[in-house]
């Protein structure tokens, strides 16, 4: 299996914090990572690389220079090539914008590292959310699709894909190529061992910029872009909360239920 | 592409049985009030097999008229049949606006959808107005785990699409004789072109369908249960309350309950009209999942914990003692 991780770097949004005066998020001292779901994405890829002997993992990321940090993590968990998109016509790109870069990079790195089986992405970026990148690489690569993937496996030319669902789980079959975006499996990412992590830190990562392959730049950055940001704010969830402080717990049940009884909750 | 009409469409999502799934109907709220705004007609799309149950609800909770899809290929959900099937209706008669709930159907088919119309999408919007200076939709959303808001406009293109997120919105009074133009559109997708297969549907809780998102009255444990075993009493309540059961990220990764249950960013995001938090701290990411809910009861140990500022009703004190208390005064209460 040749396999393409596509993995973004982002702020851990459990560590950010609101500067309170100017509604912005603080950035600073706020450490980078490799966004949750496309850890579990290499993840599942790395299993289907486990079980199928002569696999290749590819792992490449859109962003600045820095996002070379999070490439070379996973280079000690999995991944076996990185590359790095990166230029600053590709600045203020949305989903359309960033997934038509994408799909531009995968035909070039089709030329350098052969053409792909699976392409994975995380289901969302823990930062934007938007959930859109992978199935609009799909439509721009015209590939299936397969979204909210919790387990993956090669089976001859198909991929099987066990994804959630409304009714739970459905398990669905799509021939290769296919784009698989990935929620949580029920397993964690590995674990790098000192001999892969410091293999990583020595590796150099090839860059790819506009120039090193045909794209329209009409279509990127934020020319490319129908969609564009009016404001961002910080949400206010304050609510005058009443707060119930009894001797007892008992008390403190029964005036629970009392007070939601009362307000006709039930 | 340009808007041939000044009309809002709302995708009626349907289940196998072919009824509406509420985030649709929960649509067709905002959807009459910015159609009326916009000057244009409330459409409903009913895509599915088999679908009498979902028209009959789109006109009952304000469609002007329903566009209907039906054929066999759509009784279970395809990107690949839905995506054509829903592009050929668009490019047909494009419209100004498009709401999709954001569900695992929605997200799955918006992107696509709008990636093949080379048009904007907004996801997972939580607040929906016209923009006052240009007249376009304006598209709120949070981001960053919920941390911060931001507000999305889409000037050039058309339509400006936007996924909703279910349990934002309420959904109004149906209005059971209340009539709609209905307009069935022949639009096959041959087998070929669907590359997706279904092997099988898996229920993987005994049946039993943890449905977070429509739920009314949502019961949801953290870190403060304890274990799985502290669940019980959770369940109990639930039982009593007629509650889905949910649970906080801290929960799930320790294993005391299955993923299906979380709520919050990594899980799903709902709107119950009662949410009750025992011993979840209260997270952003666990915030930006629940906050929408209409009434919150939070109940902890710890004063200073978070969750306490977006309840409505708060308790201090220890789940284990209380829980149990609160599910038989609410069983006195009921009888």
């Amino acid at each position: 299996m040749n396999m393409l991780v596509c993995i973004k770097q982002v702020p851990d949004t459990t560590e950010i914090k609101i500067n309170p005066e100017t509604n912005t998020l603080i950035r600073e001292g706020v450490p980078s990572i490799v966004n949750t779901f496309d850890a579990f994405a290499l993840e599942m890829a790395a299993r289907i690389k486990d079980a199928n002997s002569g696999s290749k993992i590819v792992v490449v990321s859109m962003g600045p220079e820095q996002a070379k940090n999070a490439l070379k993590e996973c280079l000690a968990v999995g991944g076996d090539k990185t590359y790095l998109i990166s230029d600053r016509a590709f600045g203020g790109s949305d989903t359309l914008a960033t997934s038509y870069i994408l799909s531009k990079a995968v035909a070039k790195l089709e030329e350098l590292e052969g053409k792909f089986d699976i392409i994975f992405c995380g289901k969302q970026a823990i930062d934007g959310d938007t959930a859109q990148v992978g199935p609009e690489l799909a439509e721009h690569l015209d590939y299936p699709q397969i979204t909210y993937a919790v387990d993956a496996f090669a089976e001859g030319d198909s991929v099987r894909v066990k994804r959630e669902c409304a009714e739970g789980y459905e398990v669905l079959a799509a021939k290769m190529p296919c784009v698989v975006t990935v929620t949580k499996p029920n397993y964690d990412p590995r674990y790098p061992t000192i001999k892969t992590k410091m293999a990583a830190n020595r590796a150099q990562i090839p860059v790819l910029t506009s120039q090193d392959f045909e794209i329209d730049l009409q279509h990127a950055g934020l020319k490319g872009s129908p969609t564009k940001v009016k404001k961002t704010f910080t949400p206010n969830l304050q609510k005058d909360s009443v707060m119930i402080e009894e001797e007892t717990c008992e008390a403190a049940g029964q005036k629970l239920a009392k007070l939601l009884g009362d307000a006709g909750i039930i | 592409m340009e808007a041939k009409n000044k009309d809002l469409w709302v995708f009626i999502e349907t289940d196998g049985d072919g009824r509406a799934r509420s985030v649709g109907l929960e649509l067709l709220g905002p959807g009459r009030e910015l159609a009326d705004q916009q000057g244009g007609k409330l459409v409903g799309i009913v895509i599915g097999s088999g679908v009498d149950e979902a028209i009959k609800s789109a006109a009952a909770y304000g469609a002007d008229k329903i566009v209907v899809i039906d054929g066999s290929e759509y009784a279970h959900y395809t990107t690949d049949a839905y995506v054509d099937a829903f592009n050929t209706l668009v490019e047909k008669d494009t419209p100004t606006t498009i709401f999709i709930g954001a569900t695992n159907t929605g997200r799955d088919m918006a992107p696509r959808l709008a990636c093949r119309l080379k048009t904007g999408l907004t996801a997972d919007c939580t607040g929906l107005a016209i923009d006052e200076e240009s007249g376009n939709m304006a598209w709120t959303r949070p981001a960053f785990g919920g941390n911060l808001m931001a507000t999305i406009l889409c000037p050039d293109h058309r339509p400006q699409i936007g996924t909703v997120r279910p349990g934002v919105f309420k959904k109004g009074e149906p209005d059971a004789v209340r009539q709609a133009e209905i307009v069935q559109e022949d639009i096959r997708v041959p087998a070929g072109r669907i590359r997706t297969k279904l092997i099988e549907v898996i229920s993987e809780l005994g049946g039993a369908l943890v449905d977070l998102e429509g739920a009314e009255i949502i019961v949801s444990g953290g870190r403060g249960v304890g274990g799985p075993e502290g669940f019980e009493p959770l369940r109990a309540l639930a039982a009593v309350l007629g509650a889905t059961v949910g649970a906080s990220r801290a929960a799930v990764d320790s294993d005391w309950i299955p993923h299906a249950h979380q709520v919050g960013q990594t899980g799903k995001t709902v709107g119950p009209k009662l949410y009750i938090a025992c011993g979840i701290s209260g997270a952003i990411q666990h915030l930006a999942g629940m906050s929408g809910s209409d009434c919150i009861v939070a109940i902890n140990k710890d004063p200073d914990a978070p969750i306490f500022k977006v309840a409505d009703y708060g308790v201090v004190g220890d789940l284990k003692e209380i829980v149990p208390i609160l599910t038989e005064e609410i069983k006195k209460l009921k009888a």
